[in-house]
């Protein structure tokens, strides 16, 4: 009876305004979320979405959630955009994370002002270094990258494990999974006194612009660009698919490694067995919300830490199920790739047969 | 005259005394109109069974005892990396006297976060970390383990025992210890073996490796993990099984021999009630059957009524503080004693505990 009919020209501005939009069918579906389980809407409005930004310390707590989800997230969108499907950002935080442990503990009792910049350097090497193996795995074996750098991740996780068990173990922790607590020098220092925002926010901004600067911009990200919205065109351009693929994959791979710095020397101030609460795949899902663009991936990062906080707050203040969480994510999603879907093709209705 | 006033006065000091008693009972009942808030922090959702389930039975147990004096909120499913210092910051603001948080993980937002609450009380489980304002509580979990080893070393027709295992830390060897001692002080045949999965929660590592415990001639399973996943395989393959955390009988009916459940009830009752009254101070609880913090779950019908006997007994004098599971001669697996004859082991040697006892099979994980 109906079908769906590929528009001819997709407009460009639905294209930019359909986040948006699945933000407000969001809303809309979540007065029916919350009127179904018997909460008054605006109170579960207020608490879900106004309550995670009512004071600076909220605001703080906001951007700090945000600020992995958006570094991960840039990083990612340069391998996206050239059809570089890189999965494992989760392997390549926790190892960003391990390496930057690593200079902090080789430093514990330094006060030098250098063992920062060092562990943020290693931080970013760790990462690449992770994703240089499903990159070398592609380029030389031509293995699928999101095969690859998926099972990393179970492989990043074990070493964690192994480290924090094993020879990281705090002497004084009772055998605990966890590193000793890092020297004030190993630690991000605060951006406002009395919250955990700290300098990796800026870092995050930084890396936002770089990204835009690089995806928008440059020769290499226009190259890029071609390669993934058409493989043959790039290749007949005769720009090399090699160094599309080993770009898109360190780069994703260091912005993680960068998170994974900025948690153990952040809020955290150690490594422990539990340091990422899945921010690697998170990215993936604010990487598209953010349409693969900087900006874009700067605001829904800031949503994606709200729809957590939020949950947070349902639970406490109106006793709703830690899923409620999941349920806004999965309905933000669905509505984004809703109205893509009808951005790209109309629906007609079909002549009966 | 005189009369008079004697009437008058006296008139008075009734209606003084009248308003003292009212003033008096007024303040008295004050704080109870006020209900005391208690938070709680649960490291995964509460779900039917596991550690989760039973601290939230705990919860509701409390509530239930104590009634209108108090008000309780939790946040389950809380990550152990960042996001916890926000959830109990969160908690403390609004307004909660005492908050109770639940995993290892959460030891140090805790600290952190007592430390800028002066005037909260916390209590954190399976930790270390104490404060002026936060303690710390656990259970002696290998209380129940002893009794589950008596039951497997009496019942295993192959003398083979499967345990499926999270991680080497002492709570988990303590456990592993305490059930092959158990086992071998009524079977000395019996044998321990263990597979250990690296995860808190797998429930298709932890099946796989209760199935392959059980190929390996095992005929009783248990688990130090958090799913009901062994105890389900062991109903598949028709062999025994012992719950962990909370009765899983309904996940195995003929399976489940019993289980070694975690009964938070009473002491949650206990602290908030001392927090009501004023009294509560930071400690270190470490309690076992003799706190009711350790109970086994109803007996298996194919439980003999010998062995049941046995268990009762022995229940009774753990409850009575007679008996310890690691009472001397304590020998590791190399036959080097770790406990002489006649002593008991301390405390602190139960928390740095790092190898296995006699009738465990196979090498601990190296460091």
């Amino acid at each position: 009876m109906f079908k769906l009919e590929a528009r001819p020209q997709a407009s460009l501005a639905m294209r930019y305004a359909s986040p948006a939009i699945a933000v407000v069918l969001m809303l809309i579906a979540g007065v029916v979320v919350f009127s179904a389980l018997g909460r008054n809407p605006i109170e579960g409005f207020q608490v879900f979405f106004l309550n995670p930004m009512r004071d600076l310390n909220a605001v703080t707590e906001l951007l700090l959630k945000a600020t992995p989800l958006m570094l991960i997230a840039v990083g990612l969108a340069v391998g996206f955009r050239a059809n570089v499907w890189n999965i494992g950002a989760e392997g390549q935080f926790l190892m960003g994370a391990v390496a930057a442990t690593a200079v902090a503990l080789a430093f514990q009792s330094s006060e030098s002002a250098l063992v920062l910049p060092t562990m943020v350097v290693a931080g970013a090497i760790g990462g690449a270094l992770w994703a240089a193996l499903p990159a070398l795995l592609k380029t030389r074996f031509n293995a699928n990258e999101i095969l690859t750098s998926l099972m990393l991740v179970y492989i990043a996780q074990l070493a964690v494990s192994w480290l924090v068990f094993g020879p990281w173990r705090d002497p004084a922790g009772f055998n605990f999974p966890q590193t000793e607590m890092f020297s004030d020098a190993a630690l991000l220092p605060m951006l406002i006194e009395g919250t955990r925002l700290n300098y990796a926010f800026i870092l995050a901004l930084g890396v936002l612009a770089a990204g835009y600067v690089f995806m928008e911009r440059s020769y290499t990200g226009f190259k890029m660009r071609v390669a993934g919205e058409s493989e043959a065109a790039a290749r007949y351009a005769g720009y090399s698919a090699v160094t599309t693929i080993w770009i898109g994959l360190l780069a994703g791979g260091a912005a993680a490694g960068l998170a994974g710095m900025a948690e153990v020397a952040g809020p955290v101030g150690q490594l422990t067995d539990k340091i990422s609460s899945g921010y690697g795949f998170a990215a993936i899902i604010v990487a598209f919300v953010g349409r693969l663009n900087p900006i874009g991936i700067f605001f829904a990062s800031l949503l994606m830490a709200l729809l957590y906080i939020g949950g947070e707050q349902a639970q406490q203040y109106l006793s709703l199920p830690a899923s409620i969480s999941k349920v806004f994510q999965g309905m933000l999603l669905f509505f984004l790739l809703g109205s893509d879907v009808f951005i790209q093709y109309r629906l007609r209705r079909s002549a009966r047969q | 005259m005189m009369h008079c006033r004697a009437l008058i006065r006296m008139g008075c000091a009734c209606a003084a005394a009248f308003a003292a008693s009212w003033i008096s009972g007024a303040i008295a009942q004050a704080p109870a109109q006020t209900p005391v808030k208690v938070g709680f922090v649960y490291v995964s959702p509460i779900s039917d069974a596991g550690w989760t389930f039973q601290h939230d039975q705990g919860r509701k147990q409390m509530e239930q005892a104590l009634g209108s004096k108090v008000q309780s909120k939790y946040v389950e499913n809380v990550a152990e990396g960042a996001d916890a210092e926000r959830v109990i910051r969160e908690l403390a603001q609004s307004g909660n006297t005492i908050i109770f948080t639940t995993s290892f993980g959460y030891m140090n937002p805790t600290e952190k976060v007592a430390k800028q609450f002066p005037k909260n009380d916390f209590m954190h489980a399976t930790g270390y970390k104490m404060g002026p304002n936060m303690g710390n509580y656990n259970a002696r979990f290998y209380e129940g383990r002893y009794l589950t080893g008596v039951i497997a070393g009496k019942m295993t027709k192959s003398n083979i025992l499967g345990y499926v295992a999270a991680f080497p830390i002492p709570e988990v060897l303590q456990g592993i210890n305490a059930f092959a001692r158990g086992a071998r002080s009524v079977n000395p045949k019996a044998e321990v073996r263990v597979i250990w999965v690296n995860s808190w929660y797998d429930p298709g590592k932890e099946r796989e490796a209760a199935l392959t415990l059980i190929s390996q001639g095992a005929d009783i399973v248990t688990h130090h993990t958090d799913s009901t996943a062994v105890v389900q395989a062991a109903e598949e393959k028709g062999k025994y099984a012992f719950g962990y955390h909370s009765d899983m009988s309904k996940y195995g009916p003929k399976a489940h021999l019993t289980a070694t459940t975690h009964q938070w009830g009473d002491f949650y009752t206990r602290q908030v009630q001392e927090v009501i009254a004023g009294t509560w101070k930071p400690m270190s609880t470490w309690g076992g059957y003799k706190e009711g913090m350790i109970k086994l779950a109803p007996l298996n019908p194919a439980v003999p009524a010998d062995v049941k006997e046995t268990v009762v007994k022995l229940e009774g004098e753990l409850k009575a503080g007679k008996f310890h599971p690691f009472t001397g001669p304590v020998k590791d697996q190399s036959g080097k004693e770790r406990v002489p004859a006649g002593k008991v082991i301390s405390d602190d040697e139960l928390g740095k505990m790092d190898y296995y006892v006699e009738g465990v099979a196979g090498n601990l994980p190296k460091k």
